[in-house]
């Protein structure tokens, strides 16, 4: 009974969300403010795995193919393949659960011990639109964290071939140009967009109606990471077999 | 003036308020006391809206609370003005934009009015050169006069206050109770105070509303809470050595 309730208080808050909106000159000083600490302040990390996840595809794919007669360009195509459709939205929104999702749930679960929102909602202020509605909006650029993740990745994996002396840097450019499939990157950006609010909306639930005191602020982050993790493993699996299969 | 007939509130089936009425006057500092656990917190809260309760009618000069629209409820809230316990203050703003808050939120005003309002309602509270401070830099005191000035920065109506004084120095406990009771006289507003400081008491308690087990066990003012011969209210105020001696001191005089 209680997932349930919780369920329809979830879906009871995305519609709140919406309601009574903020003068527009607040809203948009939120808005930048989130996207400096949600966009900008996670690339760092994001462009930092990347990279080197991207190298790890690369050599585990070369070594795993030693046959002579599969050609060596399978290594940039197998490399992108696991970055676009696998590695970007996926893995990188796993991280991003556990670095921004932690990061929402803390921030609001404090301003809710700290009767913050009481505050706002004693002033009239709608909450969940002053709160929330900013950082849903900010995480509409997530796509742009995974492109640029997905760049890095596959950049990663070229590195890592040509200086590890698995494959040249011409085999490995035509292997990521190899059987391309534009929607393969629309299928990306798909769940990339499904992610983003999973990623806005379930660490804010968590911090939003968390009740007691500080300690409770660290329980409640590590259940929004668990949370947040499961559905996109979930919505992950759905997507993909509505989309590609 | 706020009335309050018959309210109740539980949690989870544990009746936490038992059929409170009582009123609140305008231009008087009005206080709820009672020990920790009586429902003063809860009772303050049901008043803002802030819990819903099962039972029982609270208006604002007539105006039936759970009868209100919402936005006939958001246009009341803009009368009201609230000091939290832990002050409430926004981490990430710093004083200045604290108080300018409700201003920027739910006024026209243009940059500079809100900005010779915020210095006014800063001064008011005796706070000078703290505009571009932290709320973490302040100290509980300032943090508390930075809660009282974004509490009548937007001139409200009603002032209530969740123990302003708490963790607060005696010395600086009368000077925030004094400051209080000097606003409602200065801008006639109802105020209400949620304490268990008998100094509150006796500095401002021009309305005293005692509450016992989630029930009023008594109401009277700051002159007669010496005076009653109520039980559960004497076990309140004479818990403390110093005013068992105020007490002996007051019947000796009386003989």
């Amino acid at each position: 009974m209680l997932y349930l309730h919780n369920i329809g208080t979830y879906f009871l808050m995305i519609v709140e969300m919406f309601r009574k909106p903020t003068k527009w000159g607040v809203m948009k000083q939120l808005i930048l403010k989130d996207i400096d600490d949600l966009i900008i302040g996670s690339l760092g990390i994001v462009a930092f795995i990347s990279f080197f996840v991207g190298g790890v595809v690369a050599i585990q794919t070369a070594l795993n193919i030693s046959n002579p007669l599969i050609p060596k360009n399978l290594v940039g195509f197998a490399t992108r393949q696991s970055i676009v459709l696998e590695f970007g939205p996926t893995f990188i929104s796993i991280i991003m659960a556990g670095k921004v999702g932690s990061f929402i749930t803390s921030s609001i679960g404090t301003m809710r011990v700290t009767e913050q929102i009481d505050a706002l909602e004693v002033m009239g202020v709608n909450a969940l639109n002053y709160l929330v509605f900013p950082k849903f909006i900010s995480l509409l650029l997530y796509p742009f964290v995974i492109s640029i993740a997905m760049f890095l990745g596959i950049v990663g994996g070229m590195i890592a071939s040509v200086y590890g002396g698995f494959s040249t840097a011409e085999d490995y450019i035509a292997g990521i140009q190899l059987d391309f499939k534009p929607f393969h990157v629309t299928y990306a950006f798909i769940k990339t967009s499904v992610f983003a609010f999973i990623l806005a909306t379930i660490p804010s639930f968590h911090g939003f109606y968390m009740k007691g005191g500080a300690l409770e602020v660290g329980k409640a982050s590590t259940t929004s990471f668990v949370w947040t993790s499961v559905v996109i493993i979930l919505l992950n699996y759905l997507l993909t077999q509505m989309l590609l299969s | 003036m706020i009335e309050v007939k018959d309210l109740h509130k539980s949690f989870d089936g544990v009746e936490v308020l038992k059929g409170i009425s009582t009123t609140f006057e305008k231009g008087m500092t009005n206080l709820i006391i009672g020990q920790s656990g009586s429902g003063k917190t809860v009772f303050l809260k049901c008043l803002l809206g802030l819990f819903p309760y099962e039972n029982g009618c609270i208006s604002y000069d007539g105006k039936i609370f759970s009868e209100l629209t919402e936005d006939q409820k958001r246009d009341l809230r803009g009368d009201i003005g609230m000091v939290f316990q832990g002050s409430a203050l926004f981490d990430s703003l710093t004083i200045a934009q604290n108080v300018m808050f409700p201003l920027k939120m739910f006024t026209k005003q243009s940059k500079s009015e809100m900005e010779d309002r915020v210095d006014f309602v800063l001064k008011r509270v005796n706070l000078i050169d703290a505009h571009r401070k932290m709320p973490s830099e302040a100290s509980g005191g300032m943090q508390k006069r930075v809660a009282i000035a974004r509490a009548i920065v937007n001139n409200p109506k009603y002032l209530f206050c969740d123990e302003p004084n708490s963790g607060l120095d005696p010395k600086t406990a009368i000077i925030i109770d004094n400051l209080i009771k000097e606003i409602t006289d200065e801008y006639d507003i109802t105020t209400v105070i949620n304490s268990h400081d008998m100094n509150s008491v006796m500095e401002i308690g021009e309305k005293i509303v005692f509450l016992k087990d989630g029930l009023k066990a008594w109401e009277g003012s700051k002159d007669t809470i010496f005076k009653t011969d109520n039980e559960v209210v004497t076990d309140f105020v004479y818990s403390s050595e110093l005013m068992k001696k105020v007490r002996q001191m007051y019947i000796e005089e009386k003989q």
